[in-house]
């Protein structure tokens, strides 16, 4: 009975380096395995390849994810895995090849160490946005010149804009975030924000947003489903799917998805699948998105806009 | 006379910082239970997470933590408990012990996201594995090494010598009287270090984004085929654990009901940690009889 | 391995021969040893990984680490002009720590003699189980009711706007509080009952033998329980970022926003991509964390003298 304690103790030793062990030879399968999915010049890889790993921007993972589901209820063999992680670190992954496909919510030529040569471009999406302030301001449009006084520190009071005498307090996106990227090209002009609350999190900055007095964050359009916060319109144009089709609404990005090289195989198919009209016209305006059908103009990585 | 008041204020103070604990955690529990146990249902434990859509569950989540919590301490009780040994019987005072000492309180101390940070680079990328259970219970193994260790050692250390000694006497060897005689009257003391180590395993998120990852592959609960891709027991897949979902709801999802799924997570997380506190004392206390009846 | 033999009698135990006893104690002490080892490889490799990694950001990308130490100006993506200055973030990292286990020092230890002095059964019934489970709330939760809690009641009744120093100095009290508690509790229990009949019995009061004894005795364990307290909240990072504000400013007060190492590495490590300086610069973040965890240590050991051995 006592000498029990310790033999238990050793076999689970034993059986955790075991386990380990055996795993490390499992997982050098799987390496390999995961390499040649991973590697765009195997070829050959048709249908045989039933799993693929898609990884990055955490605020596409729904999308993609929801996408993932639906494909594979009808394509019961294929395996896709929808991970999250971050732009930065989806688009280091796709170019080491460690993941099949890499999702961004800015285009790789925009990130800093990333060689954006070999990596392949999917436009999946667009997502618009615009900035959410909170409804005791009494401001619900702005010009563009005002927008970047307030988010400038230049104006700080809601009065100066032709709301309440109210403080304006910023509420910001990280530094390297896809969102402030956008935001800070297509809404200020590239001028840098003042200092203000940093937040990662939509609905954070949703929450603060509605909570705080005098508060003004951005927003995807996603996040503008009740009246807790209030849709600016920016000169007078209100963002929907028409505006920001139309090329009227400037505040939009392409939500992208990079493969290594040309895609083949699953991940091909699965990207297709994304672009078809299935996908399109359900998922991608289920989730606030707007589709890539209703785009009348296209931007390129320098952000310069040209008519379809 | 004067010291007699003294000793009435002070123990008057020690009631209300009891109190003013008491009150506390209560207030904790209350807000996080009346707000989340409404959202508790059967369906909800039951059903997959959704990304987008209202009404999704943590089934998938809930199974992650417990195990993700197991992988954990397959590896970390017998390496803790080892190194509790080690340190209480073993260790002679010097440079040696004093150095590994140190390095258990570094250990102790790392913050998690910095283990996070380790972890993503060891097990995520120099593995070549990606985002899996194995290095998020590695990750975690980390920094639950040194409170076993801690636990082992305060429970062999507060075994009456009198136990060791007699046992000693009998020429009975060191070795022979850690296992037959301290093990079992520390028992229950490193069980429940167990336990505490358990909770923080089970709430821990930080460590676990980046290395066991933000998501979960469609799993088939027929399959318990450990090396099966889509198996619950593939230790080498992405798992996002209950505490880790709290998070991402609340940062990343789209889903129109985020309170609700984030409470009700929160509710079922106390409840689980409670659970298995329980179970947990009410065995250590059944084996602690058992081992401590006379033959 | 072991083989499950069945236990023997005490008498067949003291027959064993002196050969077998010697293996048996070899296989014993080379097994608790390997563990021991395992610790310290585990802290060098930890150490090492993330120096390598943390150090990049001066080797590789020329970055001044005095400037990066002192420099309040933290401008990751200037561009041309980017600047990388963290000290507003050690400042905040340091305050909230230094603040918070300023408020859960005493209340924790209290809590500890409470338990063990004080009232013994009850704090074993209903104080201890309920801090064991409290430890399970996961700082997610935490942040979470500070949000939606915390930060509009300081709102209303304090100055600012709610998310400041203040409001995660308080989150993490509240978090550091079952942690500091459990350790000085298991330090408090562990003293022997010599020491309190002793004290007793020369008529000293019972807060008296508290105060002159007791805590001396345990002195070096309430230390390393509020050290690791510290730890824990110096190195919190969700809970904190939900309350904080997680400005790049020093704080001009308790209630102003601040910004923390931790906040700002889960706030932009996602979005960045491997090898490039931001990168770099939230690697030599978590470096910097890594270094000044190791500074409480090496503190709380000049501090305490050595535990007995």
């Amino acid at each position: 009975m006592k000498k029990m304690k310790l033999s238990v103790l050793l076999a689970m030793f034993a059986l955790v380096i075991g386990v380990l062990a055996a795993c490390g030879g499992n997982a050098g399968g799987e390496e390999t395995e995961g390499n040649t999915s991973g590697n765009s010049n195997s070829g050959g890889g048709e249908a045989s390849e039933t799993s693929i790993v898609v990884a990055g921007s955490s605020a596409m993972q729904p999308l993609v994810a929801a996408a993932a589901e639906q494909y594979k209820a009808d394509n019961a063999d294929a395996d896709i895995q929808v991970q999250a992680g971050g732009s930065g670190a989806g688009l280091s992954q796709v170019q080491e090849g460690s993941i099949d496909i890499g999702n961004s919510d800015v285009f790789a030529e925009e990130k800093e160490g990333i060689d954006a040569g070999t990596l392949v471009d999917h436009q999946v999406a667009v997502v618009g946005m615009t900035a959410a302030i909170n409804p005791k301001a009494g401001v619900d449009d702005l010009t563009k010149q005002q927008l970047i006084d307030i988010f400038t520190g230049k104006v700080t009071n809601w009065s100066e804009v032709g709301g309440e005498d109210q403080e304006i307090t910023l509420v910001n996106r990280p530094d390297s975030s896809g969102t402030r990227d956008t935001f800070v090209k297509y809404a200020l002009d590239g001028e840098t924000p003042a200092e203000g609350i940093t937040e990662d999190s939509s609905n954070t900055v949703k929450q603060i947003v509605a909570d705080t007095d005098g508060a003004i964050g951005y927003l995807a359009l996603s996040y503008f489903d009740d009246d807790t916060i209030v849709k600016a319109k920016i000169d007078g144009v209100e963002a929907t799917n028409e505006t920001i089709g139309s090329g009227d609404f400037p505040i939009w990005a392409y939500q992208h998805s990079y493969t290594n090289g040309e895609p083949e195989g699953l991940a091909k198919e699965f990207l297709d699948y994304m672009l078809s009209d299935e996908v399109q016209t359900t998922i991608v305006p289920e989730q606030g998105y707007v589709p890539m059908t209703d785009m009348k103009v296209e931007r390129d990585a320098e952000g310069n806009i040209t008519e379809k | 006379m004067n010291s007699r008041i003294t000793d009435r204020i002070a123990t008057g103070v020690f009631y209300t910082i009891a109190a003013i604990m008491v009150a506390l955690l209560l207030y904790l529990f209350y807000f996080i239970l009346s707000n989340g146990l409404p959202q508790v249902t059967w369906d909800f434990l039951t059903s997959p997470s959704s990304s987008y859509q209202a009404g999704g569950g943590i089934r998938d989540q809930l199974f992650n933590s417990l195990y993700i919590l197991f992988i954990t301490m397959v590896i970390t009780v017998p390496l803790g408990v080892c190194g509790g040994i080690y340190m209480a019987e073993y260790a002679k005072p010097g440079k040696i012990t004093n150095f590994i000492r140190t390095c258990i309180e570094m250990l102790a101390s790392l913050p998690s996201i910095v283990v996070g940070l380790f972890g993503l680079l060891i097990f995520v990328n120099i593995t070549g594995w990606g985002y899996t259970i194995i290095g998020g219970a590695l990750a975690l193994t980390i920094f639950n090494i040194p409170v076993m260790v801690r636990v082992t050692e305060d429970a062999i250390r507060s075994v009456p010598k009198e136990q060791k000694e007699a046992s000693l006497a009998l020429g009975i060897t060191r070795w022979h009287t850690i296992k037959t005689v301290i093990l079992p009257y520390a028992f229950p003391g490193i069980l429940t270090g167990a336990i505490l180590a358990s909770g923080r395993v089970f709430g821990e998120a930080a460590a676990l984004l980046y290395t066991a990852g933000l998501s979960t592959p469609t799993l088939d609960y027929g399959n318990w085929n450990p090396f099966a891709e889509n198996s619950p027991l593939n230790i080498f897949r992405p798992a996002e654990t209950l505490a880790v979902h709290i998070w991402s709801v609340n940062t990343q999802g789209l889903i129109p009901d985020v309170r609700e799924v984030a409470n009700g997570a929160s509710a079922v997380l106390v409840i689980a940690v409670l659970v298995f506190n329980l179970l947990a004392r009410w065995l250590g206390s059944v084996i602690h009889k058992k081992l401590t009846a006379g033959k | 391995m072991a083989k499950a033999s069945v236990s023997p009698s005490a008498e067949e135990r003291l027959i064993l021969t002196k050969k077998n006893r010697r293996w048996d104690e070899v296989r014993g002490r080379s097994l608790v040893t390997i563990c021991a080892v395992i610790m310290i490889a585990a802290t060098i490799a930890v150490t090492v990984f993330l120096a390598q990694k943390g150090l990049q950001s001066f080797t590789v990308n020329n970055i001044n680490p005095i400037a990066y130490l002192t420099s309040a100006n933290w401008n990751p993506t200037g561009g041309e002009n980017a600047s990388f200055g963290i000290f507003p973030f050690i400042f905040g990292s340091l305050a909230v720590t230094f603040l918070s286990a300023l408020i859960a020092a005493p209340l924790g230890i209290g809590a500890a003699i409470f338990m063990s002095e004080i009232a013994p059964k009850f704090g074993k019934k209903v104080l201890q189980p309920v801090i064991e489970l409290l430890v399970g709330i996961p700082s997610v939760v935490y942040g979470f009711i500070g949000l939606v809690v915390l930060v509009p009641l300081l709102r209303d009744h304090f100055p600012g706007i709610g998310f400041s120093l203040f409001a995660g100095v308080i989150v993490l009290t509240v978090m550091i509080l079952p942690t500091v508690t459990t350790i000085a509790t298991d330090a408090m229990r562990s003293l022997p009952n010599s020491l309190r009949q002793g004290s007793l019995a020369l008529g000293a009061t019972r807060w008296q033998t508290i105060r002159k004894v007791l805590i001396p005795a345990a002195l070096p364990s309430l230390l390393t329980a509020i050290v690791l307290g510290m730890a824990r909240a110096f190195g919190e990072a969700l809970a904190v970022q939900m309350v904080i504000g997680n400005t790049r400013d020093i704080p001009g007060s308790i209630f102003d926003t601040a910004g923390t190492l931790t906040t700002i590495v889960t706030l932009n490590i996602g979005h960045t991509t491997y090898g490039s300086i931001e990168n770099n610069t939230l690697w030599s973040m978590g470096l910097i964390l890594l270094i000044i965890s190791f500074v409480f240590i090496f503190i709380v050991r000049y501090l305490s003298g050595r535990r007995k051995i």
